[in-house]
């Protein structure tokens, strides 16, 4: 896009200089807050106690985002927050995955707080601008900008521009406008969001970095629990940070050498490994694809069932056709797993772009079977299109799939119908329908504003409006504290059910996936076996978001000498890597049992957060009977041989004697029953009360027998 | 009349009971259990089965079959 507007010319609202200081060992010891309302600026001190109990990234935005909201607040109310923050080990480039920021809000679909890790480079030039966290407060009367200048220190409120809207537009424009030239560009990283996060419930941000050998602007997403709807409720058009340059040890570490050394160590395995392992490299996520599918795992038409005979249309050989390869793919400098595919050139069929050519982004495993195989749709062109326009638009693409396959569905059951619908034909398979209803999305018309607003809305409005069954929807709408599901059918897994429904902020896959552990290798047979792994992954994965790293070098690929580990779904040497990464960083000196503590702290202070919000109880880890069990007599005979010979097992009952209602019905008595058995057998190990509330004696072994917590906690304990 | 029962040879994969084959290898095992999975770790009787080896390594009738499915993307 042509673009010759200069920064100058958009009308500035307030101006703040600041003295950038310099980085020690991961942290500027300070972090920045905005308000947006009141056009006023803080700096704020990190003391030595944040950082110990909070560590940083998740952690900073969650302790923020407490001092600054009430447990009433809601998503929309001026007081609510967006904080981003890196984490100490973001922002270095000798080890892969090592870019990541958290942000973190009061979610619109939930009502709790809501945390999304994300690529892109904003979260590591923000440090290097001087803050380790930004947080933003407030509500602005006028659609602005907030333009942190890393080259001058200075941090400007502006006007924004009208034009662009949507993403892959708007982050080109702001590129060219702030980069003093091509050669800049790389210096500059926008967060935005697009029009459908207005209008809808789930809006998510694109995070931006320049791709200097392709020429073009890439984003990854911030997707979960509408952060971007929050965004544009602020008033918020984009985020802009500039900075000089990336110097090779802007963290300033406390000893770089064991950080290239594993990093060097690291690189070689994948260089050597990865084309015989994942093909990361090759084909990103998307090689799940066909994995899942062979598992029966991979959602289709809303969760029933979990494989399809048409799956290999979508498998990722068809997606390596059409990502580009060879080419340095990392969402942050040094990645070599380097697994952000993209597919240059693609000609749009709908929409406004129609007839454009652009470039999408993924599809990673995630929105393929999302927006693919959970709403039918067995077409990579048709996948393609959704996903750029899911982005474009600031669509989070797991929750949008969810949704669709859930109002396909009820279309299907003749629980809405074409009036409801305004016309559209809902089926399975149909992209044309799903396209309609995502253009919808971003206009603010029609239908597609219904579904926008997730499935939990949607079940109240269909029950309310449409006479729907109660219980049916509770059943099939594939959500959880209102969060919809992300894309692995956990019916046939029990300990999985627990990873997704016992989460802190919903069903997300990214605290636990253990899916392989407990239903394949079979190797957590008791609840006491399935309550640890529920305790260690999920400890484990928190830590991911309290660095700002990615998870997926963690197990993505894995090192020779793996298999004579004792354990190792753990990947020992990667573990130790994290460890002594952290320590070369910070100068601490933790061990891998720390690693679990420091994780354990922030985990419990997100669950009392959940609590002090009036939820964050048992209640509140209840999930839809479709992730545990057949809801259908359809689905029940998908499995038929495996649920018969389960009642006759394990329920002594005789499937001949009974007809198909009745033994979904048994079936369901029984394994709810056993997700409750989970819930206690977890909540043990975690050591929370049989109502799921962290125990006091607890925070202190923690060291988190903060006031505030006890004060939360202590009314909820019997 | 009685029927009479044949026993039947077996081995335990993940601790599922499945029949034996003569000759039986690692890669067969695999292939019947569908397991088209690539990062895993085989330990027959809890000796490890090196991926290279995994068409020549031969089951034993009774075997204790362990396929651990590593993590991957999810
Ligand atoms: S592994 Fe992929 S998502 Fe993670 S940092 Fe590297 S390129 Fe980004």
């Amino acid at each position: 896009m042509d673009n010759q507007l200069s920064p100058s010319q958009l009308r500035l609202i307030q101006e703040y200089s600041y003295e950038k200081g310099e980085i020690n060992r991961g942290y500027n010891n300070r972090t920045l807050y905005v308000d947006i309302g009141k056009n006023e600026f803080k700096e704020r001190p990190v003391s030595d106690e944040m950082k110990e109990k909070f560590i940083g990234g998740k952690g900073f935005g969650l302790r923020l985002l407490w001092n600054g909201t009430k447990p009433d607040t809601k998503w929309d109310d001026p007081e609510n927050e967006i904080v981003i923050s890196p984490g100490p080990i973001a922002g270095i480039t000798q080890y892969s995955g090592t870019g990541k920021s958290l942000v973190v809000s009061i979610s619109p679909t939930t009502d709790l707080v809501i945390d999304s890790n994300v690529g892109g480079y904003f979260g590591p030039y923000l440090k290097f601008a001087g803050f380790d966290a930004l947080e933003i407060q407030g509500k602005s009367d006028k659609e602005i900008l907030v333009f942190i200048d890393g080259t001058e220190n200075k941090i400007k409120i502006q006007e924004a521009p009208e034009e662009p809207k949507d993403s892959h537009e708007l982050v080109e424009f702001l590129t060219e406008m702030y980069a003093d030239d091509e050669k800049d560009k790389k210096n500059v990283s926008i967060v935005s969001s697009g029009q459908a996060a207005e209008h809808t419930l789930i809006g998510m941000l694109n995070f931006s970095w320049y791709d200097v050998r392709r020429k073009v602007c890439r984003v990854k997403q911030a997707g979960r629990g509408g952060i971007g709807t929050v965004f544009r409720n602020k008033n918020i058009k984009a985020l802009v940070v500039k900075i000089d340059k990336v110097s090779p040890n802007a963290n300033q570490v406390a000893d770089l050498k064991p950080i290239m050394e594993r990093g060097k160590r690291f690189t070689k395995e994948i260089r050597e490994l990865d084309d015989e392992q994942n093909r990361m490299r090759k084909v990103g996520t998307s090689h799940l694809m066909e994995i899942m599918n062979e598992y029966d795992l991979l959602p289709v038409h809303n969760f029933q069932y979990g494989s399809h005979k048409d799956a290999s249309n979508v498998d990722s050989k068809s997606f390596q056709q059409r990502f580009t390869q060879g080419m340095p793919d990392g969402c942050w400098l040094g990645c070599m797993m380097s697994c952000c595919k993209t597919v240059e050139g693609f000609e749009l069929k709908t929409g406004p772009y129609k007839g454009q050519k652009v470039d999408v982004e993924g599809p990673e495993y995630e929105t393929a079977a999302g927006v693919g195989s959970n709403c039918g749709i067995f077409d990579v062109d048709s996948i393609l299109e959704i996903n750029f326009y899911c982005d474009t638009y600031g669509i989070d693409t797991i929750s949008y799939g969810t949704s669709v396959a859930f109002a396909m569905e009820c279309y299907e059951k003749g629980i809405i119908d074409d009036q409801v619908t305004g016309g559209i034909k809902l089926n399975f398979g149909n992209a044309r329908a799903s396209l309609k209803l995502l253009h919808q999305m971003a206009k603010g018309k029609g239908f597609g504003v219904v579904v926008g607003q997730g499935v939990r809305k949607m079940k109240e409005k269909f029950i309310r409006d449409y006479d729907a069954d109660p219980e049916l929807l509770q059943d099939m709408g594939m959500e959880n504290k209102g969060l919809e599901y992300s894309q692995y059918v956990s019916k046939e897994s029990l300990a999985q059910q627990g990873g997704y429904a016992m989460t802190n902020k919903g069903p997300q896959h990214d605290e636990a996936w253990v899916i392989f552990m407990d239903m394949v290798n079979n190797q957590i047979p008791t609840f006491e076996d399935k309550a640890e792994a529920l305790h260690y992954f999920p400890m484990f994965r928190t830590w991911f978001g309290l660095m700002g790293l990615c998870k997926l070098p963690w197990n993505d690929v894995e090192p020779v000498g793996n298999e004579e580990t004792e354990e190792p779904e753990k990947v020992p040497e990667h573990v130790d890597n994290y460890v002594t990464i952290f320590n070369a960083v910070t100068g601490k000196n933790i061990n891998k049992y720390e690693l679990i503590k420091q994780s354990e702290r922030v985990y419990n202070f997100q669950r009392i957060f959940n609590i002090r919000r009036g939820k964050g109880k048992r209640a509140h880890d209840a999930q839809p009977y479709r992730a545990a069990g057949p809801v259908t007599e359809e689905e029940y005979k998908s499995r038929e041989k495996r649920y018969d010979e389960q009642l006759k097992k394990v329920l002594d009952i005789d499937p001949q004697e009974k007809s198909i209602p009745e033994k979904v019905k048994l079936l369901k008595k029984y394994r709810e029953d056993r997700y409750e058995k989970l819930l206690d057998a977890v909540y043990e190990r975690r050591g929370w009360t049989r109502q799921g509330i962290p125990k006091i004696e607890h925070l202190k072994d923690l060291g988190m027998d903060l006031p505030e917590l006890i004060e939360t906690v202590k009314p909820h304990l019997d | 009349m009685e029927t009479q029962q044949t026993e039947k040879n077996t081995i335990t994969v993940n601790n599922r009971t499945i029949e034996w084959e003569e000759n039986m290898t690692v890669r067969r095992v695999l292939e019947v259990m569908n397991y088209t999975f690539k990062m895993l770790v085989v330990k027959v009787n809890g000796r490890l089965v090196k991926r290279k080896d995994y068409d020549h390594a031969l089951v034993p009738k009774d075997a204790d079959v362990k396929v651990l499915h590593l993590v991957a993307g999810g």
